[in-house]
C-alpha cells in the first residue's frame, strides 16, 4: 500500500517537475526544477530496489551536473526575447523532430511487446551474491572481479589530470604582488626620497 | 585464478604503473630541471619491463596458465612479441626526445611520464582478453597520446594535431564503443571466449553490427583506409619525437589487439569480418602509395607511407590463419625498426642553428654532405620499398606467401603491384639525396644516441639480420599459437 503510494507520489512529482523544466520562463528556475525531478527519479529507483543508481543521481545528478548547468544558466548572460523570437517560423521542424521521436517510441515499444530483439542470455560471470543489497554486489564486483580494470580507470583519470596540467599549466615569470615584509621593514627614507634644493626659475630635474 | 598468481603475471605492468607513478612525484618536486634523470629512469623502467616478458616470449607461453584476473587478460606469447616491440619503441621515442625538446626549451619530465603510461596503456591492449580490457587499455593510450601530440602548446601545428587527434579519436572511441555494447546486449558476455561460444552457429543481425562497428572503431586506431584521414595532419603536426612514437609502438598495439579480437572472439565467424579487413587492406595500399606521391614534407610522407605498411599488415590479417598472424608479427618487428630508423634520420636533419628540416629540398645532394646519414637512409628507403635483400622485403615475402597458402591471390597481386607504385616515392628520396645538386643545409651535429639508434635500425633492416630470421619466425609462430589454443 505504502509503496503504491509513494510510487504515484514520485511518479507525479517527476513528470510534473518535468513539465515545469520545459515551461518555466526563468532558465534559472528550469534548473531547479531539473534537480526536483532528479531528486523524484531517485526516489522511484529506491522503490525499484536500484539503491545504487539512486544515489548516483543524487550525488553525480544532483550534486555536480546540475549545479554545474545553474551556474551556466547564471553565468550566460542569455537574451530570452531573441531566442524565443524564431519559435513560430522553426515550429514546423520541431513538429517533424517530435513525430520521428514519437515513431521511435511506438516502434521500439511494439518491437519490446512482440519480443523480436534476441537478445544473448548472460553468461553469469557477473551473477549477484545472494541476499546482499545491490551496493555491496557492484562493490564486491569492483574490488574482487574487475579489480586490476577499476585500478587501470584510476589511472586513465591520472593521466587526463597531468594532461591536463602540462597544456594549461605556466609558471608565472611576472612578479607577483606578493607582500615583502622584511622588505618593507628594511625601507629606510634615505632610499625613498631626496631632497633637493633647486635655483630659483630652474626647476627639479627627475 | 587467485589474484596473486594474477599479479605475478602482470609484473611488467605494474613495473610500468609504479615507476610511472614514482616519477610523477620526482617530476612535482624536482621540476624542469628533473626532466633528463626523469627520462633516462623512464628508459630503464621500459627495459626492466622488458627484460621481464623476454622470458615468457622465448618459452612461447600460451595455455590457461597464462589467463590473469578472472580472463581478463591473457599474458600469453603473442601478447609479449608484441609488448617488446612496443617498450623497445617507446624507450626509442624517450632517447630521441630530450635533444629535440630541449632546442625548444620545451623538455618537461612530464612527457617521459606520459609515455610510460601510453606504454601501459598499449601492453593492456594487446593482452586483452575482455572487452573491458580492450577499452581500459586503448583509452589510457589514447589519452596519453593526446596530450603528447599537443605537447608543443605553443606552437600552433602541435595543437592543432592534438586537437584533431582528440577529437577523432573520441569519435572513433564512441564508434567503438557503440559497436563493443551491441556485441555485450546480443552475446551477453564481454569475453572474447565467451563471445566465439555465443556466435558459434552464427551471427545474428545485432551482432554483426556490433562487429562493424568495432572494426571500424579500431580502424581508426591503426588508421586504415577509410578511417586514415587523420593521420598526415597529426603526423605532421605533432612534435617529431612523438611522431616516431605514434607511427611506431601504438600501430603495433592495435593491430596486435585487432588480431586477437578477430581470430579468437570471431575466429569462428571468419568470412563476415574478412572481406573488410581485404578491403582496409588493399584501400590502406593504395591510398598510402598515391597519397604520398605529391608531399614534400617528410613527415607527411613517412605518414602515409605508414598507411601503405598498414595495409600490407592487414592482409597479413585478412587470411584469417596463423600462418597469417605470425607473418604479420614479422611483418611489424621489422616495420618498427624502418620506422624508428627512419624518424631518427629525420631527426639528425638540422641546420647549423639546430632548427629541424623536414623537407624534400633540405636534404638534395645529402650524399655529398652527409654521407652516413645518406647512406642509412638510402638503406631504411629501400627495406621500406621492399628491394630484395633488404629485410622489408623478406617481411613484405611473409605476408604475401600466407596470403598465397590462404588463395588470397587476388589480394596478393593487387598489393604487389600497389607496392611497385609506393616504390616510386621511396626512390624519389635517393634520387633527392644521391643524384640532385647538394644544397648543404643539413650542418647540425647529433649526439652519439641518435646515430647509435640509427645504426642498430640500420643493422636489423639489412641483409644481416636474415640471420635472425629463423629465430624470428620461431617466436612468431609460437605467438601465433598462443592465439588458437587460448580460445
Amino acid at each position: 500500500m505504502i509503496h503504491t503510494l509513494a510510487f504515484y507520489l514520485f511518479a507525479v512529482l517527476v513528470i510534473a517537475s518535468g513539465a515545469m523544466v520545459v515551461l518555466a520562463r526563468n532558465p534559472v528556475h528550469s534548473v531547479l526544477w531539473l534537480i526536483l525531478a532528479f531528486f523524484n527519479a531517485a526516489g522511484l529507483m529506491v522503490l525499484v530496489g536500484a539503491e545504487f543508481i539512486a544515489m548516483l543521481l543524487v550525488i553525480v545528478y544532483v550534486g555536480a551536473v546540475a549545479v554545474l548547468f545553474l551556474f551556466v544558466v547564471m553565468m550566460l548572460n542569455i537574451d530570452f526575447a531573441e531566442l524565443r523570437a524564431g519559435f513560430i517560423r522553426n515550429a514546423p521542424l520541431g513538429a517533424v523532430i517530435a513525430l520521428i521521436l514519437l515513431a521511435e517510441l511506438v516502434l521500439g515499444v511494439g518491437a519490446y511487446r512482440v519480443g523480436i530483439i534476441e537478445l544473448g542470455t548472460p553468461d553469469g560471470s557477473a551473477a549477484p551474491l545472494l541476499g546482499e543489497s545491490n551496493i555491496e554486489n557492484i562493490g564486491a564486483l569492483l574490488y574482487g572481479r574487475y579489480l586490476f580494470l577499476f585500478e587501470m580507470a584510476g589511472i586513465i583519470l591520472l593521466v587526463a589530470m597531468i594532461g591536463a596540467i602540462v597544456l594549461t599549466h605556466r609558471e608565472s615569470r611576472a612578479h607577483r604582488a606578493h607582500q615583502n615584509i622584511g622588505k618593507q621593514v628594511a625601507r629606510r627614507p634615505d632610499d625613498a626620497t631626496e631632497m633637493k634644493r633647486p635655483e630659483v626659475g630652474q626647476g627639479v630635474e627627475l | 585464478m587467485d589474484l596473486t598468481y594474477s599479479l605475478g603475471l602482470v609484473i611488467p605492468e605494474l613495473v610500468l604503473t609504479l615507476s610511472g607513478l614514482v616519477l610523477l612525484l620526482v617530476a612535482a618536486w624536482g621540476g624542469n630541471e628533473a626532466s633528463k634523470p626523469v627520462s633516462i629512469a623512464a628508459c630503464v623502467a621500459l627495459g626492466g619491463a622488458f627484460f621481464l616478458t623476454a622470458p615468457a616470449v622465448c618459452a612461447g607461453a600460451s595455455g590457461p596458465d597464462t589467463v590473469a584476473f578472472f580472463g581478463q587478460l591473457r599474458i600469453d606469447a603473442w601478447a609479449g612479441l608484441a609488448k617488446l616491440m612496443i617498450y623497445a619503441a617507446a624507450g626509442a621515442a624517450l632517447v630521441v626526445a630530450p635533444a629535440y625538446f630541449d632546442r625548444l626549451k620545451a623538455m618537461r619530465p612530464e612527457f617521459a611520464i606520459l609515455v610510460l603510461f601510453a606504454a601501459l596503456g598499449m601492453s593492456i591492449m594487446v593482452s586483452a582478453a575482455d572487452l573491458l580490457a580492450l577499452y581500459i587499455g586503448l583509452e589510457l593510450n589514447s589519452l596519453a597520446a593526446y596530450v603528447l601530440a599537443a605537447y608543443l602548446r605553443d606552437d600552433d601545428k602541435s595543437a592543432e594535431a592534438g586537437l584533431k587527434y582528440f577529437v577523432l579519436g573520441a569519435l572513433a572511441s564512441g564508434i567503438l564503443l557503440f559497436g563493443m555494447s551491441l556485441l555485450y546486449g546480443f552475446t551477453g558476455t564481454t569475453s572474447f571466449s565467451g563471445i566465439n561460444v555465443a556466435i558459434a552457429d552464427g551471427l545474428s543481425g545485432g551482432q554483426l553490427f556490433g562487429l562493424i562497428f568495432v572494426l571500424a572503431g579500431m580502424a581508426f586506431k591503426i588508421s586504415a583506409v577509410p578511417f586514415h584521414m587523420w593521420t598526415p595532419d597529426v603526423y605532421e603536426g605533432a612534435p617529431t619525437p612523438v611522431t616516431a612514437f605514434f607511427a611506431s609502438a601504438p600501430k603495433v598495439a592495435a593491430i596486435a589487439l585487432l588480431a586477437r579480437l578477430s581470430l579468437e572472439a570471431f575466429g569462428t565467424q571468419a568470412t563476415a569480418w574478412q572481406q573488410i579487413v581485404g578491403f582496409a587492406a588493399i584501400a590502406s595500399i593504395v591510398v598510402g602509395a598515391l597519397g604520398a606521391i605529391g608531399q614534400q614534407n617528410i613527415k607527411r610522407l613517412l605518414a602515409f607511407s605508414s598507411i601503405n605498411n598498414v595495409g600490407f599488415i592487414l592482409i597479413g590479417l585478412a587470411t584469417a590463419t596463423l600462418a597469417g598472424a605470425s607473418a604479420m608479427m614479422i611483418y611489424l618487428a621489422f616495420y618498427v625498426a624502418m620506422t624508428v630508423g627512419s624518424f631518427v634520420a629525420l631527426l639528425m636533419l638540422k641546420d647549423a642553428d639546430g632548427n629541424q628540416l623536414e623537407t624534400f629540398g633540405d636534404i638534395k645532394g645529402l650524399s655529398t654532405t652527409q654521407p652516413a646519414l645518406a647512406w642509412c637512409l638510402l638503406l631504411i628507403m629501400f627495406s621500406l620499398a621492399g628491394i630484395p635483400p633488404l629485410m622489408g622485403f623478406y617481411g613484405k615475402l611473409v605476408i604475401f606467401r600466407a596470403a598465397v597458402e590462404a588463395d588470397l591471390i587476388a589480394l596478393a597481386a593487387i598489393g604487389i603491384a600497389a607496392s611497385v607504385i609506393g616504390a616510386f616515392y621511396y626512390l624519389k628520396f635517393i634520387k633527392v639525396m644521391f643524384f640532385d645538386e647538394p644544397v648543404d643545409a643539413v650542418k647540425g651535429k647529433s649526439d652519439w644516441a641518435h646515430w647509435a639508434l640509427l645504426v642498430i635500425a640500420t643493422l636489423v633492416i639489412s641483409p644481416i639480420a636474415f640471420l635472425g630470421t629463423e629465430w624470428l619466425g620461431g617466436l612468431a609462430e609460437a605467438a601465433a599459437a598462443a592465439l588458437a589454443t587460448a580460445g
